[in-house]
């Protein structure tokens, strides 16, 4: 919402606060001025210097002794002596030999800095005296594009005729443009004149009324039936009033220089005097207006004048709107139509037929009120935003219609020439009874937490325009009935009148505290602990975390797959958007791989080594959802996903690992995590099958009978889907739930073990098995046969070869036998190496390699 | 020679010796000499026996004032063997100290994880937890129960990704607000909610389509605006600095009344007025207000009973200024030479 203070200031005198405090002072009362645009004064693009660009006339118009297409212009600018000034502007040429004029223009002096006036861009220059074909001129008369006000260089600019002259520019056409952002249905703020309402109250100053006043100053007779036009509103639940008026005689010209200035200034584009005068006075009341022209309103059969019925449009039924599209209607939609048919959508926009035209002599002008929800209902259903649609959709008060109509057809009567009828037609079949709220000043208080004086509430209220009676004032126990002005849309029930006792007494003078009461239970937050428990492990492991998009496209699952036959078991079904940004954000992500991927091949540009991890939600339907319940039917689970790719060292004076990471470093650091969780013992691990991995390099990783999820290097085939270089990529994707569903169990479990003091035995033992003996089972069965007594088995060599055979292979642990009590003799090593031997024997068909 | 000049002798010897040696290895060759099994002393002493018995005494003495001499200032020597040696080898292990050390990976957690956990732990010393709510939500609970029915003007505040006619990506973490309340009554409250929210916006380095928002909740039986504003004023002294300002500005929200925004004197003209608070001299930290009464029974709550407050606060925004982060899709894009300078 832009508004101009030089119009501002027609209704509320603020040109003596300097535009900055006045927009701080908006500014916590919760007017929020976005930008300030400032035209002429000190701050613009151009400023205009106020002894050097000013209000001038020109008296007379004489030819260029020496140039055809230039005239010598006699200008007084209120010196003691008239300036001749050479120019070739259109408008002044074609008075050659004119005298006695008196056009007030706007005039510079050298040494004023403007725009260059036939450059295309905005290319500034400063004045400079200078001897056009012979004669000496150092003064302009300004066009709208030298002086900044317009895009293109046309004629040069005409002030209104009672401007005095010798005055600084910018007292005349300076500017500070506020552009408001009004959130919120506020239809009482969509206006200059309601803007200028709230100023009134929030600087304390007078208010001017005359723009409310047209209906008396009119001596409009209103009536239901005038005599030009049969009214009816068959939808009254859409169109709680229609208001009609009429200007006879009017012809259409450019509205007058300071009214098209002002829509430019407020955003809107002169069109011509009716057309702008609708808009006037939207822009000003905040009541959009829409002129027929009477001649093209039709009759009803057997009428003597054209009708007006406002109602429910046909299913289907179409018309052209204004913009030249044919529109085709919905039952909900409401029109305007005539004896023949529909000319407008109501409150949207005019239809095409009854526009009004250059040969427009007559205007039926309506004011009316729509129903807000279904004016936004129309318009968006239509696509069809208009600033008219726009308003009504923020709620415009009816009490407005005839005062805005009467305001419009006053200055129809003025601008163009016509004159109003004294009749004007109102049906208000939707006339709304006035709102009184209860309100005790005590709620004040009980919101704010700070007393405002119950007199000071009064004033603020009554200021508002607010009307406060007190009832019932039966000992300390205060009751007010409060009014709401009719254009107070928004105000409804007790708290919405402290939010004005609030804002207007100033939320910067309140004190500070803390909530003081009784604390609510503390409880934990298991997920968030668990999330930050994790993202604390792999940080601590080396890996940066990333976050992705939760939006990826359909076209992310399927290239998990890329193995034709296969496919790729995803839980649910995808949670897919109705209305996207783009076809690869268009559904929520099932798995956190793509993400991942795409962050390493965005990253791979820039460097050769990542390790990165992710915690975040996967998203998928399970079934409809419950509104009641609050049940979305969506699963959110939490995962983790890691992805490791590059040479394992970065490059170094001395010689490094320069391998490519692979599934041992990515098992590590699962290792790690689950040492970290102490749930090394419980996983099972096992060989995985999953389409987006390589079908040898792919674990499955399992708590019991849930499954954590799978990890591995990534299938070729999905490498180069990613678009990733041809070097091993390992990732995992584990189910957080689960995972640390059993690191909690753990935890609980936990008690500590002895450190034993007595000195370990240490011994090396390798075992010939059969190729399909997973390591893991060997290693477990070792610790099991020994137990207690050992107290580690690490795995340090694996041999294949002729030594053991075709199909076999040979391990070798590193034992260490430990008692808590006591030091282990030559004897206890021996019973306890062959329990082990023997029960490897039995259970894995181990045998035992001697060297 | 006799016997008493041959001691002498090897006295005489050992001590000279001993003080040319400079290696351990050499020590140990010299201990042996003197006092091994067939050691120059050691042999002294076996031949006492040949001795006539007056002298044996005499002889005696001598050999073991000898041989206390020669073991202390063998004692001291090693000493000095031992220390001229390490220095030795300290001369020579010299490394140049600027060298790069081996490379250890040091993780990053991700830039808007750390403002999360700074804006819980400030709000933990006031006594609110962490709640979490879905990021795909019911229209119910994002809008309506949020006193912003269907066509309402306010939702236009709000850009929606649709799911289908009842659900939908929420847009703002508020509707975890109804979701606690309905948890939780008839305690009182005092939580914040975090999460994602997501807003069917193109995507520029001013708007992303994913961000992350922290709301805040308390109700109780006497929670006012002034406690709304002492606790923004906490959170911002702490979050932004103990010298900043704060300052509060009517507003509008549906789901709160009366609602404000508070903001504090830009971090980055310190008030003068610059282009990133659009010369105002204030950045806004967010929007707030007391609890709608229509919320409040929507969460099972008497309005009539208790109150409460609300406030959403931003989470990239406030990273992006104290950093001068000038492109917010930074965060999701995951640029690694990015998220390490955090
Ligand atoms: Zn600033």
């Amino acid at each position: 919402m832009r508004v101009p203070l030089s119009w501002l200031n027609d209704y509320v005198d603020v040109k003596d606060i300097p535009v900055q405090e006045l927009r701080q002072r908006l500014d916590l009362a919760g007017l929020e001025v976005e930008t300030v645009e400032i035209i002429g004064y000190e701050g613009s693009e151009l400023p205009w210097d106020p002894e050097k660009v000013m209000t001038a006339e020109v008296l007379a118009v004489r030819p260029h002794p020496d140039a055809n297409r230039l005239v010598l212009v006699e200008v007084n600018y209120g010196g003691e002596e008239h300036e001749i000034v050479v120019t070739g502007a259109p408008s002044l040429f074609a008075r050659k030999g004119e005298s006695d004029l008196h056009l007030k223009v706007a005039f510079a002096w050298e040494g004023a800095i403007l725009y260059d006036g036939h450059s295309e861009e905005w290319k500034k220059h400063k004045l400079k005296p200078t001897k056009i074909r012979g004669v000496p001129s150092r003064a302009m008369v300004c066009s709208e594009k030298e002086l900044g006000l317009a895009e293109e260089q046309t004629d040069i600019i005409y002030l209104s005729p009672d401007t005095p002259v010798g005055l600084p520019l910018t007292e005349v056409l300076g500017d500070y443009i506020l552009d408001f952002d009004i959130k919120g249905p506020f239809g009482h703020l969509q206006s200059i004149y309601g803007i200028a309402r709230e100023v009134a109250v929030l600087v304390d100053r007078p208010f001017k009324r005359e723009p409310l006043e047209a209906i008396r100053r009119l001596q409009l007779n209103v009536v239901k039936q005038p005599e030009f036009v049969e009214l009816e509103i068959a939808d009254p639940d859409l169109c709680p009033r229609y208001t009609a008026t009429m200007i006879r005689g009017i012809t259409i010209q450019p509205s007058p220089l300071w009214m098209q200035l002002r829509l430019k200034r407020a955003g809107m584009r002169p069109i011509n005097n009716i057309v702008d005068i609708t808009n006037y006075v939207m822009l000003e009341l905040g009541q959009p207006l829409h002129a027929f022209d009477y001649k093209h309103l039709r009759h009803r059969a057997g009428s003597e004048k054209p009708a007006i019925i406002v109602r429910r449009a046909g299913d289907g039924e179409q018309m052209k709107t204004l913009d030249e599209e044919l529109r085709t209607f919905d039952g909900e939609m409401l029109l305007i139509t005539d004896g023949g048919g529909p000319v407008a959508v109501g409150g949207v926009m005019g239809g095409l037929e009854s526009e009004v035209e250059a040969t427009t002599q007559d205007v039926l002008l309506e004011a009316a009120s729509f129903n807000f929800i279904n004016i936004r209902r129309t318009s968006q259903t239509l696509k069809l935003f208009t600033e008219s649609a726009s308003r009504f959709g923020k709620r415009v008060d009816s009490e407005l219609a005839l005062v805005a109509g009467a305001r419009a057809a006053e200055l129809m009567a003025e601008l163009g020439g016509g004159s109003v009828g004294t009749v004007a037609g109102d049906l208000y079949p939707g006339k709304p009874e006035m709102t009184v709220i209860q309100y005790d000043p005590a709620l004040a208080q009980r919101i704010l937490g700070v007393e405002v004086p119950v007199a000071e509430q009064q004033r603020i209220l009554t200021a508002l325009e607010f009307q406060v009676v007190p009832v019932n004032s039966s000992g300390e126990d205060i009751v007010w009935d409060v009014t709401v002005p009719s254009y107070r849309l928004d105000v409804r029930i007790p708290v919405d009148l402290v939010e004005e006792i609030g804002r207007v007494w100033g939320y910067d003078q309140f004190p500070h505290t803390l909530i003081t009461e009784e604390l609510p239970p503390l409880r934990h937050n298991k997920e968030l602990e668990n999330t930050e428990r994790i993202q604390d492990i792999m940080v601590g492991l080396g890996l940066d975390e990333i976050i992705t998009y939760s939006l990826v496209g359909p076209e992310d699952e399927v290239l998990l797959h890329p193995v034709a036959g296969q496919s790729l078991e995803l839980p649910g079904t995808p949670v897919v958007l109705r209305n996207s940004i783009a076809p690869e954000r268009s559904q929520m992500r099932r798995s956190l791989l793509p993400g991942m991927l795409r962050t390493a091949w965005s990253n791979l540009r820039f460097m050769d080594y990542i390790a990165v991890f992710e915690v975040g939600s996967i998203y998928y339907k399970v079934g409809e959802p419950n509104l009641e319940a609050g049940d979305t039917g969506v699963a959110e689970p939490r995962q983790l996903s890691v992805l490791l790719t590059g040479p394992r060292q970065g490059r170094w004076w001395q010689e490094t690992d320069r391998e490519y990471v692979d599934y041992f470093d990515l098992k590590g650091i699962v290792e790690a995590l689950l040492a970290r969780l102490a749930l090394v013992d419980q996983v099972a691990w096992s060989k995985g099958a999953h389409p987006a991995f390589h079908p040898g390099r792919c674990a499955k990783v399992a708590l019991g009978d849930k499954t954590l999820g799978y990890m591995g290097e990534l299938h070729p085939l999905v490498r180069e889907a990613f678009d990733l270089p041809e070097q091993p990529v390992v990732v995992l994707e584990l189910d957080l739930a689960i995972l640390m569903e059993a690191a909690e169990a753990a935890d609980a479990e936990k008690k500590v073990g002895t450190m034993a003091t007595y000195a370990p035995v240490y011994e090396d033992l390798a075992f010939v098995v059969d190729e399909a003996v997973p390591a893991l089972d060997l290693q477990r069965a070792i610790v099991k046969a020994g137990y207690p007594l050992v107290a580690d088995a690490l795995l340090f060599d694996v041999y294949r070869g002729p030594q053991v055979g075709e199909g076999r292979k040979s391990l070798a642990f590193a034992l260490t036998y430990q008692a808590p009590d006591r030091s282990l003799d030559e004897k206890d090593v021996g019973k306890l190496r062959n329990r082990i031997i023997k029960q490897l024997e039995r259970g894995l068909k181990a045998q035992l390699r001697t060297a | 020679m006799d016997l008493f000049e041959q001691l002498e002798q090897v006295r005489t010897e050992a001590l000279d010796n001993l003080v040319t040696i400079d290696s351990q290895v050499d020590l140990v060759t010299w201990e042996k000499r003197y006092f091994g099994r067939k050691g120059l002393v050691t042999q002294q002493l076996r031949s006492i026996g040949s001795l006539p018995q007056e002298e044996r005494k005499t002889f005696g003495q001598r050999l073991n004032d000898i041989k206390q001499e020669l073991s202390t200032a063998y004692e001291a020597h090693a000493q000095q063997v031992k220390l001229a040696e390490i220095e030795a080898e300290l001369a020579s292990g010299a490394v140049d100290v600027t060298l790069p050390g081996r490379a250890v990976a040091a993780g990053h957690l991700h830039l808007t994880t750390q403002t999360l956990r700074q804006i819980y732990g400030i709000f933990a010393k006031m006594g609110f937890e962490v709640y979490e709510a879905p990021d795909v939500e019911l229209e119910k609970l994002n809008f309506d129960m949020l006193n912003i029915p269907a066509y309402h003007p306010a939702r236009d505040m709000w850009d929606t990704f649709w799911v289908d006619e009842q659900r939908l990506l929420r847009t703002h973490t508020s509707p975890g607000q109804v979701r606690v309340m309905r948890e939780r009554y008839p305690e009182p409250i005092r939580v914040i909610l975090p999460g994602k929210c997501y807003r069917y916006e193109q995507i520029t380095a001013r708007s992303e389509h994913q961000f992350y928002q922290v709301e805040g909740l308390a109700v109780g039986r006497n929670i006012t605006m002034t406690d709304l504003i002492g606790t923004l004023t906490q959170f911002t002294r702490m979050f932004y600095g103990a010298s900043r300002t704060t300052r509060v500005r009517s507003s509008y929200f549906p789901f709160t009344e009366p609602s404000i925004e508070v903001d504090t004197d830009c971090i980055l003209c310190g008030g003068k007025g610059c282009p990133v608070c659009k010369y105002t001299g204030w950045l806004e930290i967010g929007g707030a207000g007391m609890t709608h009464p229509v919320v409040l029974q929507n969460g099972g709550y008497d309005p009539d009973e208790w109150s409460g407050f609300a406030f959403g606060l931003g989470v990239e925004r406030p990273a992006m200024m104290k950093y001068g982060v000038e492109d917010i899709r930074l965060f999701y894009r995951n640029d690694l030479r990015f998220l390490r300078q955090f």
